[in-house]
């Protein structure tokens, strides 16, 4: 199989008369780790829902795991943003993270052995085994992020695709976090969306860059010539206290 | 005073109240969890329209009004996820219009106007035994369908846009929830009425959130509230009628009642929070 795990070509997305993104084109080959960052309203999340088929390209073509995304569903674990759902719903973490196993043609029939071994493992991973019991309203941020990426990981999924995963954690537990999404960036695709640039200059393989208009780059290493080009704005990054640990960071730099 | 449980009608009448709790129970509690009791009330008031069909075109009323229900469960359904911003306009407007379409076909009806305060409030105490059978067979369709597809209908509860990346056809176990809700609707509608159906739906199982961590044991609670309130309502009618001879009907004592369960225990949960 050496079809790539995403691949844009040309893609054009609007809602209504506003413009989000225009002549993407993006190649991430399988067992890549891609950040995409961007400012906010540049087109990160739409360009996850696209690749998940909760959108639809206005033009161009969208090819996940070399299948149309529709076609690729299951195979494709996603952790969202923000928490869409209500933290009074009377479920328990297990079930949630149960959730990553069910599918069109399992639908009449019960979780198995596999199942529960795919859920256990997904616990284990992110290191809430513990919380399996809990009412997932009874969760901090960080515990409550750590099931959403437990759900996306039962799912087994080839790519994994994280939109923001650390926005809402303090910065011990958002380490965590990378430490985690760089272990699995070992045994499958992994595209993460973030505004953490110091932890993304730290972890990732590649980067690139979303205003409206995507820049790929083959390296991590962040000149101040493309985060201008995205952010338009480089005196912004500054006083967020990220350039020095990411302009011109190199291999071998202090973690 | 115990001596009523004797009488045949009060028998048959306590059935069909204790059955419609099963379904008000277990629908109620997905109506409750994934907050459409809006979408609810506009399935339960257009079916009030089915009613006036079934006078006007002399068939059994109930049956129209799960056929209304059904009908406006699928087209606020299908709006549901297509145009989230006029959603709740689009509710008050089938709401409105199936009142509208229930009065005016029972004008048009042949022979002199029935009376329709039984649709509108209940009417607990005529229920045939024909009714009975017929919230039995809406209990079954509904423990048969939610059982079957619990934890698909229990994800799209809870996260639809998850459910619909893992692959989910979210859009038709919509439908089929929001159609076993228009039968839990016309189910409650023989027992406390179109007006009152959505209070009895929500209430019980609003109440038993707040002591449950996970849906099935939110069901069984909610559906044994339910049960409690139906009772405490048929035994404090029957009382009221009997010792001070005043001529209460249930199906608003049962709502009340279901009310001041939730207030209660609203109440202990606040008390519980806060330790002393």
């Amino acid at each position: 199989m050496s079809a790539p795990a995403i691949e844009l070509s040309d893609v054009w997305f609007a809602y209504g008369d506003l413009p989000v993104l225009e002549a993407v084109n993006l190649s991430v080959e399988s067992r890549d780790y891609l950040a995409v960052l961007g400012p906010n309203g540049g087109g990160k999340t739409t360009l996850l829902k696209l690749l998940l088929g909760l959108l639809h390209p206005a033009r161009g073509s969208v090819r996940v795991l070399g299948l149309p995304p529709e076609g690729a569903r299951g195979r494709v674990g996603y952790v969202p943003q923000r928490v869409q759902f209500d933290p009074d719903f009377p479920i328990r973490v297990a079930d949630v993270v149960r959730m990553g196993r069910l599918r069109r043609d399992r639908m009449l029939r019960r979780l198995g052995a596999s199942d529960r071994e795919a859920v256990e493992r997904a616990l284990a991973t992110v290191e809430i085994a513990p919380l399996a019991g809990r009412p997932i309203g009874t969760l901090s941020g960080g515990q409550l992020q750590r099931v959403l990426i437990a759900r996306a990981l039962a799912q087994q999924p080839e790519l994994l695709l994280l939109d923001e995963p650390t926005a809402s954690l303090d910065e011990r537990i958002g380490t965590g976090v990378w430490d985690l999404l760089e272990e699995l960036s070992k045994s499958m695709t992994v595209v993460v969306i973030s505004h953490d640039i110091g932890a993304i200059s730290r972890h990732v393989r590649t980067v690139a860059c979303l205003n409206r208009r995507l820049h790929a780059h083959p390296s991590r290493e962040l000149t101040p010539e493309i985060l201008e080009a995205t952010y338009g704005c480089p005196i912004d990054l500054i006083a967020h206290g990220h350039p020095h640990r990411v302009l011109g960071q190199h291999e071998g730099g202090p973690r | 005073m115990i001596d009523v449980f004797a009488l045949p009608f009060f028998q048959r009448v306590l059935l069909a109240g204790l059955l419609a709790s099963v379904a008000c129970g277990v629908i109620g509690s997905f109506v409750v969890a994934k907050r459409i009791s809006s979408l609810s009330g506009g399935i339960s008031h257009a079916a009030f329209g089915g009613v006036g069909l079934g006078y006007l075109l002399g068939f059994d009323p109930m049956l129209g009004a799960a056929l209304f229900g059904i009908v406006a469960g699928v087209v606020i359904g299908l709006a549901y996820r297509r145009v989230r911003s006029g959603l709740d306009m689009l509710i008050s407007m089938v709401w409105a219009v199936g009142m509208a379409l229930g009065i005016l076909f029972v004008a048009l009806a042949p022979g002199y106007a029935p009376d329709l305060t039984s649709y509108l409030f209940g009417s607990l105490l005529l229920v045939p035994w024909k009714y009975v059978a017929w919230i039995a067979a809406v209990d079954v369709v509904v423990l048969a369908g939610v059982g079957l597809f619990f934890k698909e209908l229990q994800a799209i509860a809870f996260d639809e846009e998850f459910a619909e990346v893992v692959g989910l056809p979210v859009e038709v176990l919509f439908l089929g929830l929001l159609a076993l809700t228009s039968l839990a609707v016309v189910v409650l509608m023989r027992v406390v009425g179109v007006i009152l159906a959505i209070a009895l739906l929500t209430l019980p199982a609003a109440t038993s959130r707040q002591w449950t961590r996970s849906l099935p044991p939110m069901m069984a609670g909610a559906t044994a509230l339910s049960a409690a309130c139906t009772l405490g309502g048929l035994l404090l009618s029957y009382t009221l009628a009997d010792r001070v001879s005043v001529s209460a009907p249930p199906g608003p004592l049962v709502v009340l009642l279901a009310a001041l369960a939730f207030a209660v225990s609203s109440g202990l949960q606040r008390l519980r929070a806060r330790p002393a």
